[in-house]
């Protein structure tokens, strides 16, 4: 087995059968599906409404119509992709056609909250596992929070900070923080107790003090704990960033891109958009993951 | 220890019967504070976090741990009312929680219907379609190493992908009734539970597998009995994170367009009419909801899955 995989490592082409291949055929797959899902649920509205009701139309006509709706029901593949295109080349970067102008916006709450978020989690499991007052009275609430919709509050903490004066990028990002910070904590307090009793013995004969025995011993430790939580921290910070621009009526940002799209039934903006944020998602994890490679990296090799 | 014990369940006690005194008062009701009146709830409070940190540090058994959490929280209410109360804090920004209970009262045929919209309609069946259908892909590609290779990246990406933002378009489709928030739930349940019950079918040991096969046991044989039992604990685990995420789902699909009635059109145009004490009912309707339907998950786990190790400890 541990050859085999040798092989796979040293040989990219025969990884790329192993792995590449089923995603790059699944995705056709999807790929084809989308173009025929596209026909199926376009032609109706086409017949209805684009091709002559004399009914002097041939399939061709009625498969070009389906690729190439106004508003279609479902756009195909090679519509969202031009509007993509179009929307990142044609404009200048600050215009608000711009759609990488909305990604920027909603990273910036994104990543706002994601490091408060973070540094919040960080704080209050150092504290938790030092404390076993916070320990037995607060992390059983902060265990508990994880299966309340705690993305219900978001319209409630816009109104709060509203009429406190915070507008802007504020609230959002303290909606993403907030979702960011259940993970941390969690996985932290996890994290920091991993070490075994035998190390923190010995630390106990160096006598060392708590803070460095936190600092050689249970951060190091808890960096395996902390990645997993930080890469689920960020996407549901991108969600709530995302939420966060829906009541407040906002301009910017991709969750606003979504909510104008499906007011004015512009269903090419709502998939650009949603592919956009797909692809932010994905970029921010992918960041994440490359951070806890280079940080970890030494540590698999030992 | 005993004296301990008894020690700490006295200083409890004196700081309980102290907080129903203090809400005697008459600026707990409404009246200016007066120096008196913060005095007493200093030592009140002092008093609290002297008890719960003497609770905390009881050992012996589980149930003080329980105590002390349901004491932090009894008192953080407590000062939450308390506080508001008395330094008139504005509704908008944090209604007293006694102004959110009369309103849970008040409201309570209109919070039904929505928790009847949300949860009975939009939650439940897109969680049960959702996860019943990752489940039954599962098993269906179980055969099919290609397709599972090429699956299995795939699906486990789309945790890191905002899948709820695909609610316009299910709005746009099913219309605004719950079918499209259903679409939305079963979109976001069917992935964690593909992904768990893939990794669950592979987590029989393979000694059992070899006894399986030394049975000249059939593939559907050895699924039933020894493969699909040790996937469980993986499918509870699913089961649990999608009751969540499809609370999540179902309301804020609703943020995009709904009916007149449901949990999340409620917190979203109350709070735009300023109307918060009934905002704040509809999210204690929410997270009782979700921690309910956990700890169900949790019970049911604990009759089905008696044999594991995960369950058998806890």
């Amino acid at each position: 087995m541990a050859t085999m995989t040798d092989t796979w490592r040293q040989n990219p082409l025969a990884r790329f059968q192993r792995q590449g291949l089923p995603v790059a055929i699944l995705l056709l797959a999807l790929l084809l599906a989308g173009y025929g899902a596209a026909w199926a649920l376009n032609a109706p509205g086409v017949i209805e409404r684009v091709l002559p009701q004399d009914g002097a139309w041939t399939w061709r006509d009625l498969l070009a119509a389906t690729m190439a709706m106004q508003r279609p029901l479902l756009p195909a593949p090679h519509q969202v992709a031009l509007d993509l295109w179009s929307s990142l080349l044609d404009w200048p970067l600050e215009s608000p056609r711009n759609l990488l102008y909305h990604v920027a916006v909603t990273a910036e709450s994104t990543l706002w909250g994601f490091v408060m978020g973070t540094a919040l989690g960080l704080i209050l499991s150092v504290c938790i596992v030092h404390s076993r007052t916070l320990d037995r009275a607060l992390l059983p609430w902060i265990v508990a929070s994880q299966t309340v919709p705690v993305l219900a509050i978001a319209p409630i903490v816009l109104v709060i900070l509203g009429s406190l004066g915070f507008a802007g990028v504020a609230p959002k990002a303290v909606i993403a923080m907030y979702l960011c910070f259940f993970p941390v904590t969690v996985a932290m307090v996890q994290g920091l107790r991993s070490p075994q009793r035998i190390e923190t013995e010995m630390l106990h004969t160096y006598a060392a003090s708590r803070w460095q025995a936190l600092w050689l011993l249970r951060l190091p430790a808890a960096l395996p704990f902390l990645f997993p939580a930080l890469r689920v921290g960020i996407a549901a910070g991108l969600v709530g960033a995302m939420v966060a621009e829906l009541p407040t009526g906002a301009q910017a940002g991709l969750g606003a891109r979504l909510l104008t799209g499906s007011y004015y039934g512009n269903t090419v903006q709502i998939w650009s958009a949603l592919v956009m944020s797909a692809l932010l998602g994905l970029t921010l994890t992918s960041v994440v993951a490359g951070v806890e490679r280079m940080v970890l990296r030494h540590r698999s090799q030992a | 220890m005993k004296r301990g014990t008894q020690a700490t369940a006295l200083l409890v006690l004196a700081g309980l019967v102290g907080g129903a005194l203090l809400l005697q008062f008459p600026v707990a009701a409404g009246e200016a504070p007066t120096p008196l009146f913060w005095l007493a709830t200093t030592l009140l409070a002092l008093l609290a976090v002297q008890s719960i940190r003497r609770l905390a540090a009881l050992d012996g058994a589980r149930i003080y741990g329980l105590l002390t959490a349901a004491l932090f929280g009894v008192w953080v209410v407590y000062f939450w009312q308390l506080l508001v109360v008395a330094l008139e804090v504005p509704r908008v920004l944090l209604p007293p929680p006694s102004l959110i209970l009369q309103a849970i009262a008040s409201h309570g045929p209109t919070l039904w219907r929505d928790f009847v919209q949300t949860v009975l309609k939009a939650v439940l069946i897109g969680w049960a379609l959702g996860s019943g259908l990752g489940f039954a892909v599962a098993v269906a590609i179980d055969r099919l190493p290609f397709l599972q290779r090429g699956l299995l990246p795939l699906a486990s990406l789309t945790s890191t992908i905002p899948l709820v933002a695909v609610a316009p378009i299910a709005v746009m489709w099913f219309g605004f009734e719950w079918q499209s928030k259903a679409a939305v739930v079963v979109l976001m349940t069917f992935f964690p539970m593909l992904v768990s019950t893939l990794a669950g079918l592979k987590a029989a040991g393979r000694l059992e597998r070899e006894l399986m096969h030394s049975y000249a046991a059939s593939y559907g044989r050895t699924l039933l009995a020894l493969r699909l039992p040790a996937a469980l604990p993986f499918m509870f685990a699913a089961l649990k994170v999608n009751a969540t995420l499809a609370l999540i789902g179902a309301i804020v699909a609703e943020f995009f367009g709904s009916p007149t009635s449901g949990l999340g059109f409620r917190i979203s145009t109350e709070a735009s009419r300023m109307n918060m004490p009934l905002v704040w009912s509809a999210i204690v309707v929410a997270a009782v909801t979700g921690s309910v339907a956990y700890a169900m998950l949790v019970q049911l786990e604990r009759r089905v899955a008696f044999w594991h190790p995960s369950v058998r400890e806890g």
